[in-house]
């Protein structure tokens, strides 16, 4: 069985933008959303930028109870998947629950209340042997962050397959891939498939500044994300949410829904060469990319716009600049390029469905999104980024890849849907 | 997509009953519990105790010190469980193209010990002193990461979370890519240890885990004093092969056919509408092609609280009728393993089909009056004709997940 | 002022990355290159940090890949005024 998947529904919650529309409006106007961090006080570490959501639970219809119960990131996907429910326009009743399954990924779960509890029962990192009469109640949740799809579950009334996906920094793509299969395959007809992560803590600036993966441009946040610039000078961290609501295309010409887009290809391949360092030549990412679009069954000339994972480090951006060479051949430096995170920052695990959202976006405007900040070109970094300014043009498949710690390496395809059979 | 069927070559087991396959099997047989009080940390100021510690098992008798530093104990059995069951299969590595091996593994807490050294040290001392190894040895994927570098393998890869169901989704999605060409070889299954005093009080924290300190007391599924599981650490990795291709490079070891899965989610316990465990189950049987009554033995989840059993007793009794099949927990003797358990509960599955043996469940005396109509092996192995087993596992919060296995004909 | 001794560095080393399969620490080292050795980029940034911890010596990144051996690194630690 090989059934098609299409995204009838789509929730947002990104930096600068709660929401699709204001989503939309923020990244097809290039506008950097990172800035001197605020979740906590920053001092004292050597990257002191992220982009943050200025997110008001209450505003969103949390209950108070899951205000104090959820991590942070579980807030997010459940206010994702209200808006991605009430924009498909789905009804998930009792016959359909057991058809409806759940796949939400995300790198590092609930690092932030972790961290914060840590702090706590530790007595600020003082006792090893850690306090238990003050644990939260719902400690375990955090530790085993299975909240972050049976929230889901319960709020739609999904009773079919779920689960999480962690694999990283390509999780937001891998939960989306994973849906996708489940649904081809017949074991589900409708997903809600997405991703998550608020990794803005003490205990994840910190790891990022030991490896020097962000960027310590903290006198001029606004401008630190920039991906394939000459002066970048690594990836400033990020947080959010994107939840979709996959089903089968039948599913969605029968009861007449909006389709962005259809998911075509997905592979994932890992580089199996440094948990986390890259290789120069983009060997692995080139295969995903070729896995991706075979399943898709397009050529590289069909190729309308490529989403970079576009992290803003040196290496990957000469990484992925590699690949798409090594994939695409010549048609590389023919197709628009942007990276996401030059205005969204890097959520890890969330990101790959931020960005998705932003590629079916890309096809429902016409319209490429920019690549913020990009202002001096580098010589090993030589394809159009498309600079500053969205670009309106036909935008009929994208091409959406991530990589990630762990050599995680994934492509998927997205195509507009012209209104042929299933 | 292959019509071969996903074959299980090669098995890397540690458990606190016994560390190596063939160890943990003649423990399982024993039926000696070898649950007791923890010994890697100071556990006497906390409310709970016990745990299923796989005290033999040390990573550095097994791997270099590059590796060691850089890596959580769960991270340090999932490289030595791998590098057991790929010796167990005869595989090497460097002989298959490198995309056409891929590792799926299940995890619920990462590399839990090594994030709260590094917390320690971020409170404790500054954020200075966080080391760069704590970018990657904590996050979920870690396992998957380790092992796909160590081995070179670069095809399909992922990573599950599911708590307790989790690692039976993750075998499924191995075998997933098995039957989809993504790969002729999955490294597979999972390793878990929370054995850290940060883990033990998210463990104290969970209303599910037994507060008796006697060790053949604490864990008790479907008994009348049930009150709770006994975390253990420890898991399975699993090497599964298209049939095909392993015919091809020789054949070999082999212990079954991942023949089917299904897995479900339950209503929210508010809905009243009861638990969608038996879909579960019908689904993964129907999905291997095979009847209740071609079961030869079940592998149950055993949560070991009084509505969970019932409700798993329930489902079964209502698919295989009263006492229809015999059942068993093998995990009374080595404690609930989350993104372990069930890879673990699948190669002792296997290890049964190999030895028509059914090993037993401990601890358990007395039966709940609503768990009464299963047959469950108590106290002893029992021998049987084993060619189809199901395993069976639920995660925090409402996840089911159910694998059947299976004898291959060779 | 206490210098850093080469065993002091050697344990750190030992400590901050290992040894690989194929690499022996105690051997002599000194002039081994740390590829050979194989400590990568993070293997140094850990160093980096654990001298600045204990010894009380900041090696600015710029200055981490010049030093190609253990013997370069023990030198520049020890040539830094404020080494305790």
């Amino acid at each position: 069985m090989n059934r098609r998947v299409v995204i009838t529904g789509m929730g947002v919650t990104a930096p600068g933008g709660v929401g699709t529309d204001d989503y939309w409006k923020l990244i097809s106007s290039g506008t950097s959303a990172t800035r001197t961090i605020s979740l906590f006080n920053a001092d004292g570490y050597r990257s002191r930028i992220a982009a943050e959501v200025d997110f008001e639970p209450e505003f969103h219809g949390l209950t108070p109870l899951q205000i104090r119960r959820l991590d942070r990131g579980g807030q997010f996907a459940l206010v994702c998947l209200r808006e991605a429910i009430a924009d498909s326009g789905i009804e998930i009743d009792e016959a359909l629950a057991a058809r409806t399954g759940v796949s939400i990924g995300s790198a590092i779960g609930a690092s932030t209340s972790l961290d914060q509890e840590y702090s706590v029962v530790s007595d600020s990192g003082r006792d090893w042997l850690v306090g238990h009469t003050d644990v939260v109640p719902q400690l375990f949740e955090y530790m085993v962050p299975v909240r972050f799809a049976s929230d889901i579950a319960w709020e739609a009334g999904a009773e079919g397959p779920a689960t999480v996906i962690s694999t990283g920094c390509t999780s937001g793509l891998d939960a989306v891939g994973y849906a996708f299969e489940l649904i081809r395959e017949g074991s589900a007809d409708v997903m809600l498939a997405g991703a998550t992560d608020a990794p803005i803590t003490p205990i994840t600036v910190a790891c990022f500044d030991a490896i020097r993966a962000t960027s310590p441009r903290n006198d001029d946040p606004e401008h630190a994300s920039r991906p394939f610039d000459f002066d970048r000078d690594g990836f400033v961290l990020g947080e959010g949410a994107a939840v979709f609501v996959l089903e089968t295309l039948e599913s969605a010409r029968r009861r007449g829904a909006h389709i962005y887009a259809e998911v075509s290809g997905f592979a994932g391949r890992s580089n199996a060469y440094h948990m986390t360092g890259l290789k120069p030549d983009g060997r692995e990412m080139a295969e995903a990319i070729d896995a991706a679009m075979r399943q898709a069954r397009v050529n590289a000339e069909d190729i309308d716009y490529i989403n970079a994972h576009g992290s803003s480090t040196k290496q990957n951006d000469r990484h992925e600049t590699a690949a798409f060479k090594r994939s695409l051949g010549d048609v590389a430096y023919h197709r628009p390029v942007s990276s996401l995170k030059s205005m969204l920052g890097h959520s890890l695990g969330a990101i790959g469905s931020i960005e998705l959202a932003g590629c079916a976006l890309a096809i429902e405007h016409d319209a490429v999104p920019p690549t913020a900040n990009l202002e001096t070109r580098d010589p090993e970094c030589d394809l159009d980024y498309v600079p500053l300014t969205a670009r309106d043009q036909p935008v009929n498949t994208v091409l959406s890849v991530g990589s990630g710690f762990g050599g995680f390496q994934s492509a998927v395809v997205l195509n507009s849907y012209r209104g042929e059979a299933a | 997509m292959t019509a071969s069927p996903a074959v299980v070559t090669g098995l890397g087991v540690i458990a606190a009953n016994g560390v190596g396959a063939e160890e943990y099997w003649e423990a399982s047989l024993a039926g000696k519990n070898a649950i007791g009080e923890v010994s890697a940390f100071d556990s006497s100021s906390y409310p709970i105790r016990l745990a299923g510690e796989a005290r033999d098992f040390t990573g550095a008798d097994h791997l270099p010190s590059r590796l060691t530093k850089q890596t959580d104990r769960a991270t340090q059995m999932s490289l030595v469980a791998t590098e057991w069951a790929l010796a167990d299969a005869g595989v090497e590595p460097e002989t298959f193209r490198d995309y056409d091996m891929g590792v799926v593994t299940s995890s619920a807490a990462g590399g839990y010990g090594f994030g709260q050294a590094e917390l320690q040290k971020l409170w404790g001392q500054g954020s200075e002193f966080v080391s760069v190894y704590q970018s990657y040895a904590w996050f979920y994927a870690v396992n998957t990461g380790q092992v796909s570098i160590r081995h070179g393998m670069r095809g399909s890869n992922s990573v599950l979370v599911g708590e307790q169901a989790g690692g039976l989704d993750a075998v499924a999605h191995a075998r997933r890519n098995i039957r989809n060409d993504a790969a002729t070889l999955m490294v597979t299954g999972g390793t878990e240890t929370t054995l850290c005093p940060w883990g033990w009080v998210a463990h104290v924290a969970d209303s599910r885990v037994s507060r008796k300190s006697q060790a053949h007391e604490a864990y008790l599924p479907f008994d009348v004093e049930a009150s709770g599981h006994v975390p253990g650490e420890g898991g399975a990795i699993l090497i599964t092969e298209n049939a095909d291709t392993w015919r091809a490079r020789g054949g070999g070891n082999v212990y079954g056919e991942l023949a089917g899965h299904a897995s479900t989610f339950d209503p929210p316990p508010e809905s009243g509408r009861g638990s969608t465990l038996d879909r579960a189950v019908l689904n993964a049987l129907a999905d291997a092609g095979v009847t209740p009554d071609e079961v030869d033995v079940v592998f149950a989840d055993a949560a070991g609280l009084p509505e969970l059993d019932a409700a798993e007793a329930r489902a079964l009794t209502k698919i295989f009728g009263p006492s229809g099949v015999p059942v068993t927990a093998p995990k009374t003797m080595f404690g609930r393993l989350y993104g372990g358990g069930g890879p673990l509960d699948l190669a002792t599955a296997l290890l049964s089909i190999r030895h028509d043996t059914i090993p037993p469940t401990t601890n358990t005396q007395v039966r709940a009056a609503d768990c009464a109509s299963l047959d469950l092996v108590l106290g002893e192995p029992r021998r049987s004709e084993v060619r189809t087993a199901l395993v069976i596992a639920r995660g925090y919060g409402g996840f089911n997940a159910a694998t059947v296995v299976r004898d291959h004909p060779h | 002022m206490a210098e850093m001794t080469f065993e002091e560095l050697r344990t750190m080393m030992r400590e901050a990355a290992g040894e690989g399969d194929d690499v022996d620490l105690g051997g002599d080292i000194a002039r081994t290159p740390f590829g050979e050795l194989e400590f990568d980029s993070l293997a140094l940034m850990e160093m980096a940090a654990r001298i600045k911890q204990e010894h009380g010596v900041e090696v600015p990144d710029d200055d981490l890949p010049e030093l190609k051996t253990p013997q370069m690194m023990l030198d520049y630690v020890n040539a830094q005024p404020a080494v305790r």
